[in-house]
């Protein structure tokens, strides 16, 4: 069996809270359990051992206990808000990450800031911090926690307004601050315990013993789920097997109705304690357009919370809900389906069916959650609003009674010869029309008019409405059943091909978006396309903005020139930092005119995309939103794609600059050498036959041949110029590379002396073999050069402390004090003096082609006696210690 | 070793071998020409030369491609370059030729090497059991190594080198050659330990360690044995 691999999420989630700050909630069942108390308990304990422990928000409720604790501590001051004339004071997490404590107190976790501040909720603030590296202890009551807020509601009757998302304890430490419910009930009575407004109106309710202990409950129960998590997480991350062998995964339907949040908490409850990912779905059927405005805020709103609470999020067109439902399961292989059941009538059920009973009919393998969608206690106070039912247009109705009288007229003028039965089908003609061009209840009038018309007057008795024949009754409920069945049809048909024309039209807004922006090579272009595009799309103003260094500019907006407050400059900056949306319509800064959104990948931002509506409604509309993201998506793709190619473009050009380099040396080397190779050998076979020619011919020997050292030198200049040297390094012998050297140099040292003195244990060099060697040469040569001829020059390598060094002595002219380092620049010469004949490259070449290869060289005068003295250091690491074998 | 031999110039320009046909010549040589390597193929197919100077610069081809094809048929191969970089040199050694000289040259460094060249090209037939060197005698056979008629130790490794090396005297063995004959595969740029035997070798043998005159280095290349 294979050992279990870490869960690769998990381990992310582990290397993503590396560097974070890490919160511990101090978690209790009720205000008044002394929660406050605890965290300025463990906070003093923190700071008696020596971390940096400041407070951000305490409120001591006036309780002396509290406020003695507090004391001890240093209170970063609140900031001051100006709100509608109030003064109100919120946390100042500006001053507070300016601080860099390492420990931060913040009371109250689900407190909701006052409106202007950065964030809306103080939980929000918490994030910040924690992203800043600095660790904080907050408190929290139970109640306020988002998945429980309808549970608590239900047997407390009273509703918390202020919640907060369950993923903010994922990550945190839990401690747990209990008390047993009679001495909770019995601090309450001494006054020691605060008691918020809210909560005071239902006082006697709220604090009974029977509450305090499902609330206590519930507090242990989250508690130990979240060490439970934790203890996953830590499990998985480090691979120890047997523990989840469910897999299973959850599927949420929402529907528009209300109540469906509380599906959705409940979903929520049944994920977290089956561990399993969980996805709400909305089946967006034809009855999906005939949503009220009310429906299709709520269903947003359901989503959002949906989204909020940790679940994936789909909307699905289908036919039917069941269809959809059914499909949507088996795609995302889901394992239990949650559904919610409103009271309806036994009349609706007996003609709609159960959607429940029949997904359970269809749908084998899944476990189908019923649930009771009950709009009692969700959001109370919104009156039920029903979509508009479509009674259809009056021209409508209009237009069909014309026809019911044109069919009459010539019913009439047919009925003088024809057969009565016939002219029946004549009505057929209204009533199709008005069903199908009009829908379902126009069509349906339009049978009663028709029949009733019909009746009047070609049934006898005509111009009455009574009927005497049977026969005749058939006939109007065939026309009446006609209208319903195929308006129904019609119906039906219009509004499939409605909602496609709505999916088909964000379709084709996205591919042609898309398309545009696959021939854009700049990203200037690509800014503007982006703005131009989404604007003519989502009908408003926007902007592009690009980071610059720290800072971000605007590079293209529509319409051209915006410009943006330093609010709205604020919440660009900060989607840009968190990679999250910031300004209006989003939970920061919302003060902004614009909704700002990050376009990029996951971890990198690459640009940031402004919108904003000049009729001062919100930037983008609820069932717009998935829209804007799909064409974000897109232009975060095509910048991408655009860094790319220029990187590829820049790399490509390096590399053809590199090639032409060595091409064109390569060249030169060729056609230089060729030619000399010619001279030189001609030189060599011509014979002279007077003393003259022979020194003429001696002479353009040795001018060929400095020619040639020339042609070698330059071509080494120019390599190191362009920092085209390609090295290979490897140990070598002193003794060889010098032996090299002078071999090659055996015909210009015939009338000089040379000295060696290498030492046969010394360590070898690390150096590239070529370069060295030409190194050598140039120094021995120029020794040899500046001694003159008979000179004795002195080569000599010593090893120590600070590794090699190799010196080239000569008996020449020495170096002038302070010329030590000019020696190695391009055609200089000692003393200005060309009469030995060199190219003053050759020091140049030296110190080049040693540079490249990291030695020292240096030139001095000897310590004894006249000369110069060049040395080439080598550090300790560029040598190998000899080791006999 | 002077007697009449058959040598092939390829080269793409024309001075340079008018130049070499004239040197050679004067040497004695019996001397063909080709100026790109499609010609060069043709000439070592029917002249049968028996040593072929090589320009690796060719219109046609590359003249590395050349060496392995040259050396099936027979001949000797002396690459003749002005391309000196030592990677180039290295790589047309490995491939099979028997000597690099760069452009420039001198006429005279052209002939020795063909001499050598050439003694290589008999001996390699009738390997010799001992080498003489100055005063050194290596006998490939008893696997000995004497200096002045006295038995020197060497090391395995020392002696596998030296004897690599005496096979041919004068030619210049790779440093892969030699690592791979003499340490085995997988030891082909381990370069410290020639380097570490070479001083071995010298140290036992040589007169003056610091003035090596037995085996000469060819820096970045590989080493030959002085050919005296």
């Amino acid at each position: 069996m294979t050992p279990p691999r870490p869960d690769p999420d998990a381990l992310l989630r582990a290397a993503t809270r590396e560097g974070k700050g890490r919160l511990k909630v101090f978690l209790g069942a009720a205000p008044g359990v002394g929660k406050t108390f605890e965290m300025l308990l463990e906070g003093t304990a923190r700071k008696r051992a020596g971390t940096d422990v400041v407070i951000g928000v305490v409120e001591t409720h006036g309780r002396r206990e509290t406020a003695e604790h507090v004391q001890g501590f240093e209170i970063i001051p609140r900031r001051r808000v100006n709100y509608q004339g109030h003064v109100l004071e919120e946390m100042d997490i500006d001053a507070i990450i300016a601080r860099r404590p390492a420990l931060v107190l913040v009371d109250e976790l689900a407190h909701t800031n006052a409106p202007g501040c950065r964030h809306d909720k103080r939980y929000q603030d918490i994030e910040e911090l924690l992203d800043a590296g600095i660790d904080v202890y907050s408190t929290l009551n139970i109640q306020h926690l988002e998945s429980l807020n309808d549970l608590v509601a239900s047997f407390t009757k009273v509703r918390v307004r202020e919640t907060l998302p369950d993923r903010v304890l994922d990550d945190a430490e839990i401690e747990i601050v209990d008390i047993p419910p009679d001495e909770l009930i019995e601090r309450l009575r001494q006054g020691k315990v605060y008691v918020p407004d809210e909560a005071a109106r239902a006082l006697s309710s709220f604090f009974s013993k029977s509450n305090l202990s499902a609330l206590r409950e519930l507090a242990l129960r989250r508690a130990a789920q979240a060490i439970d998590a934790q203890m996953l997480d830590y499990m998985r991350a480090n691979a120890v097997g047997g523990v989840w062998a469910v897999n299973d995964r959850l599927v949420v339907a929402i529907s528009e109705q209300a109540g469906a949040a509380e599906l959705v908490r409940a979903a929520k409850r049944l994920a977290d304690a089956l561990r399993a990912p969980w996805t709400a779905v909305h089946i967006e059927t034809p009855r999906s357009a005939r949503f009220s405005t009310d429906d299709n805020t709520r269903l947003a709103e359901t989503m959002h919370l949906a989204a909020q609470l940790g679940a994936q999020v789909a909307t699905v067109p289908a036919t039917s809900v069941i269809e959809g439902l059914k499909a949507f399961a088996n795609a995302s292989q889901a394992t239990q389906l949650i559904v919610g059941k409103t009271a309806r009538s036994r009349w609706f059920e007996l003609r709609h069916g159960s959607v429940v009973d029949r997904l359970v009919r269809e749908a084998p393998g899944l476990a189908v959650h019923v649930l009771p969608l009950e709009a009692g206690l969700a959001r109370a106070g919104l009156p039920q609003q029903r979509a508009a039912r479509p009674w259809g247009s009056p021209a409508g109705y209009a237009v069909s009674m014309l026809l019911v009288l044109l069919v009459s007229l010539v019913g009439a003028a047919v009925f003088e010869r024809g057969n009565i039965a016939n002219i029946g089908f004549l009505f057929l003609i209204p009533v199709m029309v008005a069903a199908t061009r009009y829908g379902l209840r126009t069509g349906i009038v339009t049978g009663l008019a028709s029949s009733l018309a019909y009746n009047f007057f070609f049934i006898p008795p005509t111009h009455t409405f009574t009927i005497e024949d049977p026969q005749n009754i058939l006939t109007v409920l065939v026309l009446l059943s006609v209208a319903t069945v195929s308006s129904q049809l019609a119906s039906r048909v219009r509004e499939q091909a409605l909602l496609s024309q709505a999916s088909s039209e964000q379709n084709s807004a996205l591919a042609g978006f898309a398309g545009r922006l696959t021939g854009i090579s700049t990203t200037d272009e690509l800014a503007q396309v982006v703005c131009t595009e989404i604007a003519r799309i989502l009908d408003g103003n926007t902007i592009v903005l690009f980071p610059q260094s720290e800072r971000l500019e605007i590079r293209a907006a529509c319409p051209a020139g915006a410009k943006l407050e330093t609010l709205d400059e604020a919440a660009a900056q900060w989607a840009r930092d968190n990679i999250k949306p910031a300004g209006r319509g989003s939970d920061t800064l919302t003060a902004s005119e614009w909704l700002f959104m990050p376009v990029g990948k996951t971890d990198q931002v690459m640009a940031v995309f402004g919108l904003s509506r000049s009729d001062a409604q919100a930037p983008v509309r609820a069932d717009q939103l998935p829209l804007l993201l799909s064409l974000l998506d897109q232009a975060g793709l095509a910048l991408g794609r655009i860094a790319l190619e220029d990187e590829m473009a820049a790399l490509s050009h390096v590399r053809e600059r590199d090639r032409l380099r060595h091409a064109l040396l390569s060249s030169v080397s060729h056609d230089l050498r060729t030619p000399l190779t010619t001279i030189l050998g001609s030189l060599g076979e011509l014979r002279a036959t007077s003393p003259e020619q022979e020194a003429m011919l001696s002479a353009t020997r040795a001018e060929a041949d400095r020619l040639h050292r020339f042609v070698g030198n330059l071509l080494d200049m120019v390599r190191i110029e362009a920092g085209s040297l390609r090295q290979t390094i490897e140990p070598v012998d002193l003794a060889d590379a010098v032996e090299s050297a002078l071999y090659d140099l055996a015909a210009i040292l015939r009338e000089n002396v040379v000295v060696r003195d290498i030492a046969s244990d010394l360590p070898f060099v690390l150096v590239d073999p070529q370069l060295f060697h030409h190194c050598l040469i140039n120094l021995i040569e120029n020794a040899a050069k500046y001694g003159g001829p008979g000179s004795s020059l002195r080569l000599s390598a010593s090893s120590g402390e600070d590794g090699v060094v190799l010196s080239i002595e000569d008996e020449g002219p020495g170096i002038i004090a302070g010329q030590e380092q000019r020696v190695f620049e391009t055609f200089t010469r000692l003393e200005g003096s060309d009469r030995q004949g060199g190219t003053g490259l050759g020091l140049a070449i030296v110190k080049g082609f040693a540079d490249a290869m990291g030695l020292a060289v240096r030139a001095a005068n000897r310590e004894k006696g006249a000369g110069a003295r060049f040395t080439i250091s080598f550090r300790p690491d560029q040598t190998r210690e000899y080791v006999e074998a | 070793m002077s007697g009449q031999h058959a040598v092939l110039v390829v080269d793409d320009d024309a001075a340079i071998r008018r130049l070499l046909h004239a040197a050679l010549s004067r040497a004695g040589h019996k001397v063909t020409e080709a100026e790109n390597g499609r010609a060069a193929l043709n000439a070592v197919q029917i002249d049968k030369p028996d040593i072929v100077l090589l320009d690796l610069g060719l219109p046609d081809r590359d003249g590395l491609e050349l060496i392995q094809l040259v050396r099936s048929a027979g001949p000797a191969v002396i690459v003749v370059s002005a391309r000196d970089a030592t990677d180039q040199k290295v790589a047309a050694l490995d491939l099979g030729a028997d000597d690099y000289v760069s452009k420039p040259f001198d006429s005279e460094e052209v002939l020795a090497r063909i001499r050598t060249a050439l003694r290589h090209r008999l001996s390699r037939h009738a390997q010799s059991a001992v080498i003489s060197i100055g005063d050194v005698e290596i006998n490939l056979a008893d696997r000995m190594v004497t200096k002045l008629g006295e038995e020197i130790h060497l090391t395995p490794k020392e002696f596998g080198l030296l004897a690599e090396l005496a096979k041919a005297p004068g030619k210049v063995i790779t440093h892969a050659q030699l690592l791979r004959a003499v340490w085995g595969p997988g030891h082909d740029t381990d370069v410290e330990y020639l380097r570490v035997a070479t001083r071995g070798i010298r140290r036992k043998l040589e007169s003056d360690p610091s003035q090596p005159s037995l085996i000469r280095n060819e820096p970045g290349v590989g080493y030959r044995l002085t050919n005296i």
